[in-house]
C-alpha cells in the first residue's frame, strides 16, 4: 500500500477599498448604489487629453495600512500603467504601481487558537484604481457601470504562509478588524470593499518523494465563506487530480478559476494567452510622491493599538475568555467604549458581560454603535459596581442597562424607580427567613436532615424568601442567613 | 545586421493593442522599431554607473489633492458620446467569462 500525506499552501491577494469620499484621480464621489454612470467625469471614464490628480487621503490610508502591516514603507513611490482592455476599464490601461510599491516586507499576526498567534508575511502593499462593473444578466449583450472606476483600492499580496481554507479566512477577518480600527476602509463585504483572490497548490509526500500540483488562483471572492470554502474545495480537488493524472507544477502551469457559489465548486476560466502581457510602464501623467520623516511621522500617530494585540491582552490582563475577547474586540467603537468603562474603575468581567450580552444586542436592535446607545462609560461602570455591591442582581442590571439606553438616567435612580434594589439589609430579611421557616417545617427537616433531599429544600426555602420578596432580596445574604438558622 | 524588431514581435505588440496591420506595415514597423530602438542603444555608450534611475522626467514631486467629493458628469451626459447605450448602463457585446477585475 502507498503512503502519501498532502499540505495546503496558500497565498492571498487582498484589495481592500479605502475609505475616501472621492475618487482616486477626480473629484467624483464615491458612493455605493447610485444611479449607474452617474458618478462619472472624463477623467474616470478615459476622455482624451484629461489629466488625473492624487488623492491625498488614498495615499495617506494606504501608508498607515503599510505601517500597520509591518511593512518598510517606500519614501518614494510612482505610478504605472497596467494595459489590458475589458469594457470596465475605459483607459484601456488601470494606474497602479509595478516595481515601486508603496509598502514592502512587511506581516499580518492572525490567531490560531489557544491565545497563539501566527505570523503571515506581506509581500507587499500598493496603491491602485478600481475598475468599474460589467453585467451580464440583460441577455444578449452586456452592461457596463463606471461610477467604481477609479475608486482607490489597497492592493496586499501575501507570501505563501497559510496552510488551510480557515487560515486563509483568518486573516482576512483579521484584515477587516485592522482596516475598521484604523478607519482605512469601511471593510464592508457586502458592498464589495474586500475581495480575495486565494493562489492554493499542495505539497505531497507519496512513498517518500516530493511533489508540488499545478497551482490554482481563485478570482474575486467577496465573502469569508466563499474564501475558506474555495480553498478547502481546490485542497479536495487538486489530490484528486493528482492523484488520477500526476500532473504536478511546471512553469506557467497556474491555472485561473471561478467559485461557483450556489454549485460550491470552483470552475476553470478559459484565459486568452497574452492576458498576463500587462505592458506596465511609468504613468507619465503622475508625478512621483516622496514621503518626508515629518508627513511619515504625522502618519505614524494615527497608528492604534491593533485589535489582535487588544484581544490577547484582554485575557492575559482582564482574565477573559478568548472568544469574549474576540467579540468585544471585533469593532474598535465596542473596544474603545469597553475600556472606557474599565477605565472608570467598573470590574472587566461583569463589564464584558453586560456589554457583550446586553449593550450588543440593544445596538445590534437599533443599528448602532454601542456608543450611540446614549448610555455613558461612567453609567455603565456604576451600574457594574451596583451589581458587584449586590445593590441590584445581574438579572436587574440587565434592565436597567436597557431602560438606560431609552431614558438616559443613571443607573442608581433607575433602580429606585423601578424598585430593584436588592434587600442586603439582614435585619429585614431575617424576619421574612423566620416567618418562610414557620411555614414550612417538611422543608426545614429535610435541609437539617443533611443527605441528597438537603440541598433541594434549602433551594426551595430560599425560593420562597425571593418570592416573597418579589425577587429583590439579595440572594447572598439570604442563604447566609437560611445557612445559620439552619444549623 | 539583424533586425532588433522582427516581425512576429510586431504582430504580437500589434494584437496586444488591437491593432490590424498588413503584411507590408508590418515589415515597415520592423524596419522603423528596429531604428528606433538601435537609435535609443546610442545611450549604451554613456556610462551610467553612478546615475540613479529616473523615475520621471520632471523634477516635480508630491503633485495630491484633498479628498473632497465634487460635481459628476451625470448619466446623461455620461451616456451622450457612447455609440450604444441600454438605459443608465453603456452597452457592449456580450461578456462571456470572468477575468478583468482590479
Amino acid at each position: 500500500m502507498s503512503s502519501i500525506e498532502h499540505r495546503v499552501i496558500v497565498g492571498l491577494e487582498i484589495h481592500v477599498q479605502l475609505c475616501t469620499e472621492s475618487k482616486m484621480f477626480c473629484r467624483c464621489a464615491v458612493e455605493f448604489g447610485q444611479q449607474a454612470n452617474s458618478r462619472v467625469c472624463p477623467v474616470c471614464i478615459g476622455m482624451p487629453g484629461v489629466l488625473p490628480v492624487m488623492n491625498k487621503k488614498a495615499f495617506e490610508c494606504s501608508v498607515l495600512a503599510g505601517l500597520a502591516l509591518n511593512c518598510r514603507i517606500a519614501r518614494f513611490t510612482k505610478w504605472d500603467r497596467k494595459s489590458y482592455y475589458y469594457p470596465d476599464l475605459p483607459k484601456n490601461y488601470q494606474i497602479s504601481q509595478y516595481d515601486m510599491p508603496l509598502a514592502e516586507e512587511g506581516f499580518i499576526e492572525i490567531p490560531v487558537g489557544g491565545g497563539r498567534a501566527k505570523r503571515i508575511r506581506i509581500i507587499r502593499a500598493h496603491l491602485e484604481e478600481d475598475a468599474g462593473k460589467n453585467l451580464h444578466t440583460a441577455g444578449s449583450f452586456s452592461q457596463v457601470d463606471l461610477n467604481r472606476a477609479g475608486t482607490p483600492l489597497l492592493e496586499i499580496v501575501t507570501e505563501p504562509d497559510l496552510s488551510s481554507g480557515a487560515e486563509a479566512r483568518s486573516l482576512a477577518v483579521e484584515l477587516q478588524r485592522i482596516v475598521r480600527y484604523l478607519g482605512v476602509s469601511q471593510g464592508d463585504m457586502q458592498k464589495g470593499h474586500m475581495r480575495f483572490e486565494p493562489n492554493i497548490n499542495l505539497a505531497i509526500t507519496k512513498d517518500g518523494q516530493k511533489f508540488r500540483t499545478p497551482i490554482s488562483e481563485i478570482k474575486n471572492l467577496n465573502s469569508f465563506r466563499a474564501l475558506e470554502r474555495s480553498i478547502d474545495y481546490e485542497e479536495h480537488r487538486q489530490l484528486d487530480e493528482f492523484l488520477e493524472t500526476g500532473a504536478v507544477l511546471e512553469t506557467g502551469s497556474k491555472t485561473t478559476r471561478g467559485w461557483d457559489d450556489d454549485r460550491e465548486i470552483t470552475v476553470l476560466q478559459r484565459e486568452k494567452e497574452e492576458s498576463h502581457d500587462y505592458r506596465y510602464f511609468p504613468e507619465p501623467d503622475l508625478v512621483p510622491v516622496e514621503l518626508s520623516d515629518e508627513w511619515l511621522e504625522r502618519i505614524r500617530e494615527r497608528l492604534c493599538e491593533l485589535p489582535l494585540s487588544r484581544q490577547m491582552r484582554y485575557v492575559d490582563q482582564y482574565g477573559l475568555g478568548e472568544y469574549d475577547a474576540g467579540v468585544l474586540t471585533a469593532e474598535v467603537a465596542t473596544s474603545d467604549f469597553f475600556e472606557a468603562v474599565v477605565a472608570c474603575g467598573a470590574e472587566p468581567k461583569r463589564t464584558c458581560n453586560l456589554l457583550t450580552q446586553v449593550g450588543l444586542r440593544l445596538a445590534n436592535e437599533k443599528r448602532c454603535g454601542i456608543d450611540e446607545l446614549g448610555v455613558t462609560a461612567e453609567g455603565v461602570a456604576e451600574l457594574v459596581r451596583m451589581v458587584d455591591h449586590g445593590r441590584v442582581s445581574a438579572g436587574a442590571g440587565e434592565k436597567i442597562f436597557e431602560t438606560m439606553s431609552d431614558t438616559g438616567k443613571d443607573p442608581d435612580l433607575l433602580a429606585e424607580e423601578m424598585n430593584l434594589i436588592q434587600k442586603s439589609d439582614a435585619g429585614e430579611l431575617e424576619g421574612i427567613v423566620d416567618e418562610v421557616i414557620g411555614e414550612n417545617p417538611q422543608a426545614v427537616e429535610d435541609a437539617t436532615s443533611g443527605g441528597k433531599k438537603s440541598k433541594k429544600a434549602v433551594g426551595f426555602l430560599l425560593g420562597q424568601v425571593m418570592q416573597r420578596t418579589k425577587g429583590r432580596a439579595n440572594p447572598k445574604v439570604v442563604s447566609e442567613i437560611l445557612a445559620g438558622k439552619l444549623n | 545586421m539583424g533586425k532588433k524588431i522582427d516581425e512576429d514581435q510586431v504582430r504580437k505588440v500589434a494584437k496586444l493593442a488591437r491593432l490590424e496591420l498588413c503584411e507590408q506595415e508590418v515589415e515597415d514597423f520592423a524596419g522603423q522599431l528596429s531604428a528606433i530602438i538601435g537609435y535609443v542603444e546610442k545611450m549604451n555608450e554613456l556610462d551610467t554607473e553612478d546615475v540613479e534611475p529616473l523615475a520621471h522626467c520632471l523634477p516635480v514631486s508630491n503633485v495630491l489633492r484633498e479628498d473632497i467629493a465634487g460635481e459628476s458628469l451625470g448619466t446623461e451626459a455620461a451616456l451622450a458620446n457612447a455609440p450604444q447605450w441600454d438605459g443608465d448602463f453603456f452597452k457592449v457585446p456580450k461578456i462571456l467569462d470572468g477575468g478583468g477585475g482590479a
